[in-house]
This record gives structure tokens, sequence and C-alpha cells, in this order.
């Protein structure tokens, strides 16, 4: 395997981006990841993106961001529809070729256009679930109440994780959802959706995240200490939701150990949980212990940007490795319903 | 001019009809049947509702096999007031239920009154619509039963086998265009035409979209365009566009180069016969009368020849390119 690692990141999140397209607001997020290692489009190798045109209602919103990476004369590019953690598998991939030595990732989603919960309904089976329009969070319920009503998390360690992701979101200007509270202020909450209280849902963000990659020699001139990657992987759980286990992930389980999560200690790890029992999952499924600081930044529960809160989370992850607050650190992104795809991606620093 | 960026109500529509296939037609079938369908697995335990293939191993499936009407709620949620798109008519609790006779559990409603009438483990029954099509929401939602209940089959005459489903979409937003866009859209309500210029070569581009792709960078000066140029390329059209219904073939769409403009634009060629129209052929833009005049790029009706001079294309090759510009 070659050496790859993330040497610049960049992000934006704020619950609504009303005054700008996605181009728009996109372009000083690409261009303060390049410049910060002194890269311009035309320095990078291959770039990849991830989005959705469903999110805001606009169509080929993807082809219209591709201007803001400054494609003339051509670039070589390609786009996945989904989180920008996938495109940056691409770009791993792709590096692993040989051919290139760098690579630029970024990706984007604007839901405030839309009604989040129902453009979800349309990811559902097309035949035997998605005509009865199920909101997202209607889905995660069903598994919450499955959870609680089985022992495997309590309401109280739901509230735990949510009072943490508020602490830690606190000190995080991207977050959204920065106040603190208490574990019992959360338990004092109403319920929004039986068994789900406000706390345990994400709170949703409009924004995007930009990360450079680069392999070997060039990695180490253009950063001082590279978040490299020392595995990544990703499965998916069947779609059917009624063969499926959803108080569990095999699919995060599976991803955590062929990307060797569990070879050395964790210091850190940033899940893209975006409900505090999908935290509690991933966290059981990646089999990471009290020693691990879990979800530094606040998580996608403080800031749940579509398409982008994976590829933020390997970002924070690959920020915290270069800027020495930890040495080695998990990053997780997931999508569709009930966690049914995870990618997890181990970085190390030297 | 206002800096207020606009907001437009946006409605996306998807009017499919998707095929079924075997085993899902079967089961959609025995909907409009009011009886239950499921497949055996590999391991002979019963999917329901049922799939072509065992999402276990992948192997095909194919034994089909009647489940019950009753079934036990494995897990639920309160949804409170349906919304628009849910096929339900009153607040319902979302539940996983398994049927009698089945291994797996699916997803449906239970029409009960209140969250307190809920509970994992509780026992349900079907309760059928009674004009049914092959169709999920056949079934109107499942009520509490006590205990085991003998469920009464509905024998119904032998029905049209289903092939095909309805499951249109449709998504609602309040759309926003951006800030560059909207400066474009206002200013067209005065018959003016914006463009933005790229920082780094000076390059116009229109309309604008607040980004210089020679650049790669925000675009921050608006430049207002004549609303005459020339044609780069054409085409000219002879059949019928479904959408556009105000369009008699034979027409001519063209790409115009306004003055100043380093990228051209869409338009119709008006007042020629399709056939007289030529690349280099200048052309000014015909507006809508003054009182029709909105937000909108719809504002220019087409664009006809001014009579001048052609402009005189030195090289062909170059027609609809964006050069790196003077960087």
């Amino acid at each position: 395997m070659r050496d790859v690692a993330v040497v610049s990141v960049a992000q934006r999140q704020q619950a609504t981006i009303a005054g700008e397209s996605e181009v728009e607001f996109m372009i000083p997020v690409m261009q303060q990841a390049k410049e910060a290692v002194g890269l311009t489009q035309q320095d990078i190798g291959f770039t990849c993106s991830g989005s959705s045109d469903f999110l805001a209602g606009q169509a080929f919103s993807f082809v219209m961001t591709i201007d803001g990476t400054g494609p003339v004369p051509p670039i070589s590019e390609s786009h996945v529809e989904q989180d920008g953690a996938w495109a940056l598998y691409e770009a791993w991939v792709k590096l692993q070729c040989g051919d290139i030595d760098t690579a630029f990732v970024y990706s984007y989603g604007k839901s405030s256009p839309g009604s989040l919960r129902d453009v979800l309904a349309t990811q559902m089976d097309p035949y035997y679930v998605a005509p009865l329009w199920p909101d997202a969070f209607a889905i995660e319920a069903l598994a919450a109440r499955q959870m609680i009503e089985s022992g495997v998390v309590t309401e109280r360690q739901l509230a735990e994780i949510a009072h943490r992701s508020r602490m830690h979101a606190a000190s995080n200007h991207h977050a959204v959802r920065r106040r603190e509270k208490s574990v019992d202020e959360i338990m004092a909450e109403e319920v929004v959706m039986d068994p789900l209280r406000r706390s345990d849902l994400p709170a949703s963000a409009d924004g995007g995240c930009a990360v450079v990659l680069a392999a070997g020699d060039v990695a180490r001139r253009l950063c001082e200490r590279p978040a490299w990657i020392r595995g990544i992987d990703h499965r998916s759980d069947a779609h059917t939701l009624g063969v499926r286990d959803l108080t569990a992930s095999m699919s995060a389980e599976l991803a955590g150990q062929h990307a060797g999560v569990s070879r050395d200690k964790i210091d850190l790890a940033e899940l893209h949980a975006p409900f505090t029992t999908s935290e509690h999952i991933l966290t059981n499924a990646l089999g990471l212990s009290d020693e691990t600081v879990i979800n530094p930044s606040g998580g996608a529960l403080a800031a749940h940007t579509m398409m982008a809160s994976g590829l933020i989370r390997i970002a924070e992850a690959a920020r915290r490795i270069t800027a020495g607050e930890g040495d080695r650190a998990v990053a997780h992104a997931s999508s569709g319903p009930c966690l049914q795809q995870n990618l997890v991606c181990v970085l190390e620093g030297d | 001019m206002s800096d207020e960026v606009l907001t437009a109500p946006l409605v996306l529509e998807y009017p499919f009809t998707r095929t079924t296939g075997a085993i899902i037609g079967a089961f959609l079938t025995g909907l409009k049947q009011a009886t239950m369908i499921g497949v055996r697995r590999s391991d002979g335990s019963v999917l329901c509702p049922p799939l072509e293939y065992d999402p276990a191993d992948a192997s095909d499936l194919d034994e089909l096999v009647e489940v019950g009407q009753t079934g036990t709620v494995t897990t639920w949620t309160w949804n409170g007031a349906p919304r628009p798109q849910q096929p339900f008519d009153q607040d319902f609790a979302w539940a996983m239920i398994k049927l009698d006779g089945a291994d797996t559990p699916m997803l449906h409603a239970v029409l009960v009154d209140g969250a307190a009438d809920m509970s994992t483990g509780m026992r349900v029954q079907i309760k059928w619509r009674d004009d049914r099509e092959g169709h999920i929401a056949d079934i109107a939602g499942f009520v509490p039963v006590d205990g085991t209940v003998a469920v009464s089959w509905v024998s119904s005459e032998p029905v049209e086998s289903v092939q095909s489903v309805r499951t249109p979409i449709r998504i609602e937003y309040t759309y926003t265009p951006g800030s560059s866009l909207s400066q474009y859209l206002r200013a067209m309500q005065d018959k003016t035409i914006l463009g933005d210029r790229c920082p780094d070569t000076g390059q116009v581009f229109v309309p604008p979209r607040g980004v210089s792709p020679v650049a790669g960078k925000r675009t921050t000066e608006m430049v207002e365009l004549p609303d005459v140029g020339y044609i780069e390329s054409f085409n000219i059209t002879r059949v019928p566009i479904k959408m556009r219904p105000d369009l008699t073939p034979p027409y001519c769409s063209a790409w115009v180069v306004l003055d100043g403009a380093s990228v051209g634009f869409m338009g119709l060629v008006i007042n020629v016969a399709p056939e007289a129209v030529r690349i280099g052929m200048r052309v000014r833009a015909v507006w809508k009368p003054d009182d029709e005049l909105e937000m909108s790029a719809t504002n220019i009706l087409g664009w006809e020849p001014t009579g001048e001079d052609d402009v005189e294309i030195a090289d062909y090759a170059r027609i609809g390119r964006v050069d790196g510009g003077s960087r």
C-alpha cells in the first residue's frame, strides 16, 4: 500500500445558508483547503466530489459546483451521489494506482430549501416502504425503542451522549447546537419522536467540506504532520429493514475490523452518528473504550450536513492529528437509514 | 438594487410507475385479493414482504407462502398528524409488525387514538381498504386485536395479476438561486442583462453564477451587458417538444455572445426564417411588453437580426470554448 495522508482540510456549517448558492458558498471552503498547502487546482492530480441534487432541488448542482474548483483547462474529476467520505475513498484508490501524488475531495449539502425528513423517505424501498412516506426520524425511533426495550442502552445513557456532544460542540464554532445541557435537563426534554427527545436528534445544517490528500514525500513536504490513512474500508447492510438487527451494526463492525481499528490504542474518534442511538451502536461496533475521546467536535448531533457530515468527521480527526492532539484516530461515515452503510478510516501521525 | 436573495416555490414530481417482477408482483396481487404473501428463504424462514433474492446470501427465492393477517408489534413510534403524502387520514403509530407465519417484521401503521394505546408485543390485525389496486397502501393500517383471532380469510374472485405499481414522488422546496442569480433576475425586470467579471482574467460570464470557472474564484464585480450580440452557433428544431407547446417547429435556437461577454448564452432566434440564420449574424433582444416584465429570463422573447454586417469568425475551432484567459 502507498502511504496517503490528509494534508489540509476546510469546512463551513451553519443552520441555513440562504443567501448563497452551493457553488457560491463552497468556493471559499475549496480555496482555503488548497491555499493552506500552496496548491492550485492545476497542481492536483484528481478531484472527486459528493453531493445530492435532491437536497436543494437543484438539478445538476454538482456540475455547477465544479466551476468553483477552476476546471479550466479541463481537470480529471469524478462525483459520487454519496457523502464526501466515499468521494475520499475513490480518491484514495486513485492515489493507490500510483500515477498521481495529490487529490482534492469536497462535498456539500444544502437541505434547508426542502423538508429533509420527507426527502429522505425517497431512499427507502420503493415498493413496500417509500409509498408510505415514513420520515427519517420515525425510522430511527423504531430502532431506538428496540434498543431501549431490549436493554442495549438506557434512555439515560442516550442523554449522556447528547450531553457530551453539546459540551464538546460548545468550543466548535462550526457546530450549530452548542448550548450545554445537563443530563437531567435532557432527560426532562419533551419526546419528539417517541422515544427520541430533541437532543437525541441531529441539528440540521447547510454547508460543506474540502480535503487535500497527498502521497508519500509530497505529503511530508506539504504538511508538517500529515494524518496518514493507515486503514480504510466500507461495508453495507441489507436494504430491507425487516432483515436487519437495528440495535447493532454488522457493516460498521466489519469495516472497523478491515480498517484495523483494534490494532492499537485509539486517542480520538469522530463518528458520523446523527442520533444518540447511532453513536452507541457505533462505539460498540468499533470496540472503542473509555480511553478514546468520542466526537471531540460534538459530532453530527451538533451539526448534521447531509453529504458532508462523514467527510467532516475525517477532516476533524485529521486536523487533530496534524495539530498533535492525538496520534491515532478513527473517522467514520455513514449513509442510509439506520446506519445502513458505514465507512471507517484509521488516521495516524508520525 | 436590493441585495436580498430571491426565493420561489419549486415542486419536483416523478410520476414513476415501476415494474414489479414476479415475486413483488405476487405480493401486490395478494393485496388486491386481501391476502398476505411471503417467500421462503434458504434457511426455511419466511420473509414478508417478499423479495426475489435472499438478503443474506443473494440466492434466488421463489417459494411463495401465504402468511397470517394478524401479527405482533416488534417496535413502534408515534407519528402524530399525518403529512400530506402519508396515505393515512388519522394520527397513527409507525410499527414493525411480524405477521403470524412470517419471520421478519414489516413496516406499516397501527391505527389507534394515541401513543398510550401502543406497546411492543401487542397483537394487531390488518384493516383492508375497500378499493384495492395492488399497492402497499391497500392495507389501510393495522388495528389492535385481542389474543389470537382466527382470521376469516377474505376469499375473493381471481384478479388480474399486478405487473406494475404507481409510486409517484412529489417533493416541495423553497428554492433560492443564490446571490448572483438573484441580482441577475432582478435586473431582468428592468430589461438589463447582468454578467459577472473574473477577478483574474477580466472575462465576463453570463448569466452570472458568482464563480469564475477559469480562476476557481468568487466573482465580485457585476457588469451590465448590452442586449445585442452575435450568433456563435445555432440549430433548427423540426420536431415538437412536449413541455414547450408554445414553440412551433421549425424554430431556431442559438448560442448568442453579447457584446462584452466572454461566453454565449442560449436563446431563440425570431422574426427571421430559420434557414436564413448564420453563424456571425448580429442579433438584438426582443423583450416582452413593459407591463408584462417579471424577474425572469423569459422576459427575452427571443433574438432578432439587427441587419448589421456579420461578425467575422476567424477560428471556427474556438466556438463554444472558454480559454484560460491571460493570467
